[in-house]
C-alpha cells in the first residue's frame, strides 16, 4: 500500500524552508499546491522551466508565414489591383503596406497558440474537476504533496522527517 | 525574500493577512447584492435597452436616420468609435506594460481595468459595424473565397488594417485576461458554498489547483503575452490614427497622428478607469487596496500623456502655419474660430489644461478632485475626435458642398446607449468576478503591505 502525505503550511516562505530540509534529506517533494506562484520554490522540487516562450514563438512565426502568404495570393498573384495609383507588381514593393497585418497577424496566432498549449498542457479546461487536496490552497494554505512511491524511504522515516518542519496540517492517506 | 525601501508607500493597507484578501474580495460576491447596485445596474440597463432599440431602428431604416450629409460623412458614429477604443487602452496597458516594468501597483488596478478595455472594445466594434448601413454582410471585410469575380479586401486600406487590428486586440486582451482569472475563480470556487455557484465557478475555473508546475507555465504565459501585448496596444491605436492619417483631408494628413492618438488613447483610458474606481473601491469597500498613492500613481500617467496630448497639439497647429499649404493652415483657422470653434475650445480646456491641476499634489492625491478631473477628462477626448473628425470635413476644397453636421436622436440614442451597455456589463464584472487580481495581490503583500513594511522597519 503507497501512502500519500498532504502537509499543510500557513506560509509561502516556511513551505519553502520545509521543502529545501526535506530534499536535503533526500525526500522528493511531488507537487506543491499553493494559491499564488511561490517564487524560488521550483529548483527546490525539481520543476524544470517551462518552454511555452518557445512554443508561442513559433506559433507567431507560422502567423507571420502565413499572414505574408495570404496577402502575396489575394493582392499580387490571384487579382492584382491598381489602387490610387499605388499598383500592386510584387510583395517586397507592396510590403511596407502589409506589415500591420502582418504584425497584428503574428501577434493573433503567438497569444492564441501560447494560450491553447497552456491550458492543454495544464488539463485546464472547462468542466475539468479540480484536483487540489484541500480548498484551503486556494485561499491561504500551502501544501505540499509527498508519496511514498517516489521515495526510497520508509513511510515512518518520512513522517518523522516531516513533522520535523513547522507545518499546519498533515493528512496521510493510502492509495494503490 | 525581495525587500522593499521602507520609506515607500505601502500599496495594501492595514493589517492584511492572505485571508484577509481572499474575504475582502470574495465576501461581496457571497453576499446579496446591495441597493445601490441594483440601482445603478436598474437604471443603466434601462439606458442599454433604448440603445439597442435606437440601433435596431438604425438598421432597419438606414444610415439616413443619423445627421450625416454627403459633405460630413463620419461624425459621432467614428467619434464614438475612436472614443471607445482610446478608453479600452489603458486595461492592457496597466497589465501589459506596467507588468514588464515590474510595477506592483498595477495589481490592484489590472483586473477591473483589463474588463473596461474589453467592454470598451465592443462598444467601438458597434460603431463600424453599424456605420456599414447592412451588418448582415459584414463578413465582406474578411479576406473570404467569393463569387464576385474573386474580389478580395484590400490590404493597402487602414481601414482593413482596422479589422485586424480591433480583432486581434479584443481577443488578445480577452485572453490575458481570462488567463489571469482562472485561479482566482478556483479561489472563488474552493469558498462557494451554494451547489448551483460551485458548479458555475467550477467550470469557470477550469479545474485549476494551483499545482507548481502550473504556477511556473502561468507566469511564463503572463510575462509573454505582456510581451505581445506591449507592441500591441501601440498598434492598435497607431492604426486607428491611420484612418485618417493616410488619407489626404488638410486637418487628417498629418505624420504625427500614430503617437498623438496613442498618448490620446492612454490619457483617456486611464481618465475612466480613475472615474470607474473611484465608485468601486467604495461601493465595494476595497479603499485598502485602491487608496491615494493608486490614484495619484495613475494621475501622474494623466498629466505625462495630458501633455504629450498638448504638445501634439500645439505642433499640428504650429505646423499648418509652417508648412504654408494654404488648404491646411486654413483647417486648422477653421477650427479655432470657425463655427465649430466652441468644440475646439471645449477640447483644449479639458484636455491641455485641466490635466495641468495634477501638478499640485493636493489635489493629484484628492479623490474628488480626480473623480471631476477624470469626467472632465472624458468629455475633452470625446470632442478631439469630434474637431479631428468633423471640423476637418464639413469644409472641403470647394465651398460649394460646404456642410455643417447636426446630430439627431438617433446619434444620441446610440451614444448614450452604449454607455449604458457598458455600464451594465461593468456592474456584472463588478458583482460576479474577482475584481482584484488575488493571486498577484497576495505576491506583494510581504513586500508592500503596510504591517509587513511596520515589521521591517522595526528590525
Amino acid at each position: 500500500m503507497n501512502k500519500v502525505f498532504h502537509v499543510m503550511y500557513d506560509d509561502d516562505d516556511t513551505l519553502k524552508d520545509a521543502a529545501s530540509a526535506l530534499v536535503a534529506k533526500g525526500i522528493r517533494v511531488k507537487d506543491v499546491f499553493s494559491p499564488f506562484p511561490i517564487h524560488g520554490i521550483d529548483p527546490i522540487i525539481g520543476v524544470k522551466r517551462t518552454r511555452l516562450g518557445i512554443a508561442a514563438f513559433m506559433f507567431a512565426t507560422t502567423g507571420t508565414t502565413l499572414a505574408l502568404l495570404g496577402m502575396w495570393y489575394f493582392m499580387i498573384s490571384d487579382w492584382p489591383m491598381n489602387i490610387g495609383g499605388k499598383p500592386s507588381f510584387s510583395l517586397i514593393e507592396n510590403l511596407p503596406a502589409f506589415i500591420p497585418v502582418t504584425f497584428e497577424f503574428s501577434v493573433l496566432c503567438g497569444a492564441h497558440g501560447m494560450a491553447i498549449t497552456y491550458l492543454l498542457r495544464n488539463g485546464t479546461l472547462p468542466g475539468m474537476p479540480a484536483s487540489n487536496p484541500d480548498p484551503r490552497s486556494t485561499d491561504d494554505k500551502f501544501i505540499m504533496e509527498i508519496t511514498t512511491e517516489q521515495n526510497a524511504m520508509s513511510a515512518d522515516e518520512m513522517e518523522a522527517a516531516i513533522k520535523e518542519t513547522p507545518l499546519f496540517e498533515l493528512s496521510i492517506k493510502d492509495y494503490k | 525574500m525581495q525587500k522593499e525601501a521602507a520609506i515607500r508607500e505601502p500599496l495594501i493597507l492595514g493589517e492584511k493577512s492572505y485571508k484577509d484578501i481572499t474575504d475582502d474580495v470574495v465576501g461581496p460576491i457571497q453576499g446579496a447584492a446591495p441597493i445601490g447596485w441594483k440601482i445603478m445596474i436598474t437604471i443603466s440597463t434601462i439606458i442599454a435597452i433604448y440603445g439597442v432599440g435606437s440601433i435596431l431602428y438604425l438598421l432597419g431604416t438606414g444610415i439616413g436616420v443619423w445627421g450625416l450629409n454627403k459633405t460630413v460623412g463620419w461624425a459621432w458614429d467614428i467619434t464614438n468609435f475612436v472614443w471607445w477604443v482610446g478608453i479600452g487602452h489603458a486595461g492592457t496597458l496597466i497589465s501589459a506594460v506596467l507588468l514588464l516594468f515590474r510595477q506592483k501597483w498595477r495589481m490592484a488596478i489590472n483586473r477591473s481595468a483589463e474588463a473596461m478595455t474589453i467592454f470598451a472594445v465592443i462598444m467601438a466594434a458597434i460603431f463600424p459595424g453599424i456605420h456599414m448601413g447592412r451588418i448582415w454582410v459584414s463578413y465582406w471585410v474578411l479576406p473570404l473565397p467569393n463569387q464576385f469575380g474573386s474580389l478580395w479586401v484590400n490590404f493597402n486600406s487602414p481601414l482593413l488594417w482596422d479589422v485586424f487590428a480591433i480583432s486581434t486586440y479584443f481577443s488578445v486582451s480577452l485572453v490575458f485576461w481570462y488567463i489571469g482569472l482562472i485561479p482566482d475563480f478556483a479561489t472563488i470556487r474552493d469558498r462557494m458554498t451554494k451547489p448551483l455557484a460551485k458548479k458555475i465557478y467550477g467550470v469557470l475555473s477550469f479545474g485549476w489547483s494551483g499545482r507548481a508546475k502550473h504556477w511556473n507555465r502561468f507566469e511564463e504565459v503572463s510575462l509573454v503575452l505582456a510581451g505581445i501585448a506591449t507592441p500591441l496596444v501601440f498598434s492598435v491605436h497607431s492604426i486607428v490614427s491611420m484612418d485618417f492619417a493616410t488619407s489626404v483631408v488638410p486637418g487628417w494628413h498629418t505624420t504625427i497622428f500614430p503617437p498623438y492618438f496613442v498618448s490620446g488613447a492612454v490619457f483617456s483610458g486611464f481618465a475612466m478607469v480613475q472615474t470607474l474606481l473611484l465608485i468601486m473601491r467604495k461601493g465595494m469597500k476595497l479603499e485598502n487596496y485602491i487608496h491615494v498613492k493608486h490614484v495619484e500613481y495613475m494621475n501622474i500617467v494623466i498629466i505625462v500623456t495630458g501633455s504629450i496630448v498638448g504638445v501634439a497639439y500645439l505642433t499640428e497647429l504650429f505646423i499648418s502655419w509652417y508648412s504654408g499649404v494654404e488648404y491646411e493652415s486654413y483647417a486648422f483657422i477653421n477650427r479655432f474660430s470657425g463655427p465649430y470653434s466652441w468644440s475646439y475650445w471645449i477640447m483644449m480646456t479639458c484636455n491641455v489644461i485641466s490635466p495641468q491641476l495634477f501638478w499640485f499634489k493636493k489635489i493629484r492625491r484628492s479623490l474628488i478632485a480626480t473623480f471631476i478631473l477624470s469626467i472632465v477628462v472624458n468629455i475633452g477626448m470625446w470632442f478631439e475626435r469630434y474637431v479631428i473628425i468633423v471640423t476637418s470635413i464639413h469644409r472641403d476644397y470647394d465651398p460649394s458642398s460646404w456642410g455643417e453636421f447636426h446630430p439627431t436622436s438617433v446619434d444620441v440614442g446610440i451614444f448614450i446607449g452604449t454607455l449604458g451597455i457598458f455600464f451594465t456589463l461593468f456592474l456584472a464584472f463588478a458583482r460576479f468576478f474577482p475584481v482584484l487580481a488575488l493571486n498577484e495581490l497576495k505576491t506583494i503583500l510581504k513586500t508592500s503591505g503596510e504591517n509587513y513594511k511596520k515589521q521591517q522597519a522595526n528590525h
